[in-house]
């Protein structure tokens, strides 16, 4: 992914963030801090709206003292990180081999009819960014699709239904205990 | 038989828990290797089990950890792998979100056989969730003692902790996860020098998978000898194995090493056969990496002899007739399935996960998907299907890491035994392109 320039106006960790923040590069030995840039990456993205502005990775950079670009070079190179606004709920749908074969592509197909936007597209209200992923490590549970820490697996119409639903009505689905 | 060792209680209400966990003999072994045993010794049970690396290569765990430097002065770690992103794997998820202790345990006794005294668990970040189990399970540990320093009066100190990664398949190789975790982009490094010499931080490091180090439990426990009588030859021990696609039942099954594919696909206490009534088509047995096989090669070699659960058998015939055990990601096709379809999505997944460094696996991968793509919709030529065998052998061995042979070994296989399917959609353009893939959902998912 290349690097976009979108801008959105400075945040900063709470207090109470702040402390789990520097608990967190505590644990690395004396000039090995950087090594908790992927983790405050990915605490930056739940408390900032969900994705990473330029102003989210200046301010990473200024609090592990390390250079704008070595956090510009991480968050464009792993796929979470998501570079512009989204959507409240993202919905990846795995779509790899093992997901497919029990019918990926039609949860896909059904997910776009009834939210009425196409993969990579969010909804005209801003609730839900539908996007595709690569295999998810539910391969014997699928079709399934992820949303935050939420993986939602044996999915069907009716049980899309049901979790878009949920979402809508602000509860996060819970799912079925194995 | 269905032998749980490493999944041993994961019934049990409450399991995650320490207190669960430790009142069915969890921390056994870390008890046993600290009061009585030297880490030198630690390592040569190891090395007596046979255990071979469940991350999907099958290196002796043992030898790996005899090749650790250890220079005066200088840290070592012990890293454990957790980035389980080979796709139809996700038996390492099973274990960590099931029995967290059993893994924390397992990463005591190694850290302590290799003698480092920091160790990193590196989780994909999707598994966000079992990193918070895994913690929680950490957190457990240090309070009851078993982590932190001078664990049960030993004069061992180890500090366990959890880094996640950001959604990138080349991180589970393992010099791209050293990368990753020293918070930089995935790009894997050129060996030598190797890890055991300098890996996390210039210094020497080991790289193991969950399950291999989940299985150093019970060979503590039990001794290395009475580990390698489980299992079949050189495949020793059991097996986690995660099947998936058109089964009765697909899920993570521990698996004596050494049963038939037959009772495994079949069998009662494990997949119950192909789902919907349906006919077995083609397998692959070791995640996407590995080559496929089609039926009559599945429950039989070439040679007619019950195909079996091991890393030999699965093996045998070599790229002509064979396949790898490899991660143990099992995944069945039934007779309605596309071939060709299924190995696009694996090319289009590798040629989304290369991480760029070298050109052959950038550009070939990018390309056989573009190919697999035209064919899979009914615009392609015959010439494609020679143009995907001639890229194949461009990649292989061309490049930095293994990815590159692992994106064009099973796009050779697949054409290898189903050609003709491959042919098909090239001379029936219209119906590869009408067919609706994956319309009936197998009963199993109907949950
Ligand atoms: C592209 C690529 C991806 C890999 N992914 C994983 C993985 O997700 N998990 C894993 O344990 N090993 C993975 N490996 C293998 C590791 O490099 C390494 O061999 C393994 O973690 C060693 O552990 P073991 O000896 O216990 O199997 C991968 C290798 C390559 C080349
Ligand atoms: S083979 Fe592919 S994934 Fe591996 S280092 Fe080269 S470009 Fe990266
Ligand atoms: S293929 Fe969908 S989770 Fe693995």
């Amino acid at each position: 992914m290349s690097l976009k320039i979108i801008h959105q106006e400075r945040q900063e960790f709470s207090a109470e963030r702040m402390a789990e923040v520097q608990a967190l590069i505590a644990q690395y030995p004396e000039g090995k801090h950087k090594s908790a840039l992927m983790r405050i990456l990915h605490m930056a993205e739940e408390d900032f709206g969900g994705w990473l502005s330029v102003e989210t990775m200046n301010y990473v950079a200024e609090i592990l003292n390390i250079q704008a670009i070595e956090v510009y070079e991480v968050a464009t190179f792993y796929t979470m990180f998501n570079l512009e606004p989204t959507g409240k709920y993202v919905f990846e749908v795995c779509r790899t081999g093992p997901c497919m074969l029990v019918g990926s592509d039609n949860i896909i197909a059904y997910l776009e009819e009834k939210l009425e936007v196409k993969m990579g597209g969010t909804t005209a209200d801003g609730m839900f960014t539908l996007k595709t992923a690569e295999c998810l490590g539910a391969c014997g549970y699928g079709p399934m699709l992820q949303c935050g820490k939420q993986y939602h697996e044996h999915l069907t119409k009716d049980r899309i239904d049901e979790i878009i639903a949920s979402y809508r009505s602000g509860v996060v689905p819970k799912e079925i205990a194995r | 038989m269905s032998r749980k060792i490493l999944l041993e209680h994961d019934d049990v209400p409450g399991i995650e828990t320490f207190d669960v966990y430790r009142k069915h003999g969890g921390y056994r072994s870390v008890e046993k290797a600290l009061k009585t045993m030297s880490p030198q010794n630690v390592v040569e049970e190891v090395q007596k089990s046979g255990l071979r690396g469940r991350g999907g290569a099958g290196f002796p765990t043992g030898m790996k950890w005899s090749f650790l430097a250890k220079p005066e002065g200088v840290p070592r770690y012990l890293l454990c792998n957790a980035d389980e992103s080979e796709p139809g794997t996700f038996k390492d998820r099973y274990l960590m979100e099931k029995i967290p202790h059993r893994l924390i345990e397992g990463m005591i006794v190694s850290s302590y056989a290799l003698g480092a005294n920091t160790s990193y668990i590196y989780i994909r970040g999707e598994y966000m969730w079992i990193l918070d189990i895994l913690e929680k399970a950490i957190a457990e540990a240090y309070a009851n003692g078993f982590l932190g320093k001078n664990i049960l009066g030993s004069g061992f100190d180890l500090d366990l902790r959890v880094a996640p990664g950001g959604g990138a398949y080349i991180c589970g190789e393992e010099t791209a996860l050293i990368e990753s975790l020293e918070g930089k982009r995935g790009n894997p490094r050129l060996k030598p020098p190797f890890p055991a010499v300098k890996g996390l931080w210039g210094c020497p490091t080991v790289v193991n998978n969950v399950e291999s180090i989940a299985a150093v439990v019970p060979i503590v426990n039990d001794g290395g000898d009475e580990y390698a009588k489980i299992g079949l030859g050189k495949s020793t021990g059991t097996k986690l194995i995660s099947a998936s696609g058109n089964l009765v039942r697909p899920g993570v099954y521990e698996i004596e090493m050494g049963i038939t594919v037959e009772e495994f696909i079949y069998g009662d206490q494990y997949c119950r056969g192909i789902a919907n009534n349906k006919k077995l088509k083609a397998c692959i047995p070791g995640g996407s990496s590995v080559p496929i096989l089609p039926a009559h090669l599945v429950t039989k070699t070439a040679e007619g002899t019950d195909r079996l659960m091991t890393y030999e058998s699965l093996a045998e015939g070599g790229f002509a007739s064979g396949s790898m055990l490899g991660s143990g990601g099992f995944i069945v096709f039934d007779e309605d399935q596309c071939i060709v379809r299924n190995t696009w999505t694996f090319a289009r997944f590798y040629a989304h996960e290369s991480c760029g460094q070298c050109s052959p696996c950038r550009e070939g991968t990018g390309w056989m998907e573009k190919v697999l793509n035209r064919l899979e919709h009914g615009q392609g030529t015959l010439e494609d299907i020679d143009l995907l065998a001639e890229i194949n052998k461009k990649i292989e061995g061309n490049t930095i890491c293994p990815l590159g042979d692992a994106a064009a070994w099973p796009v050779a296989a697949a054409i290898r035994h189903f050609r003709e399917e491959f042919e098909w959609h090239v001379t029936h353009p219209e119906e590869s392109q009408k067919r609706n893939y994956g319309l009936v959902l197998p009963k199993s998912t109907l949950v």
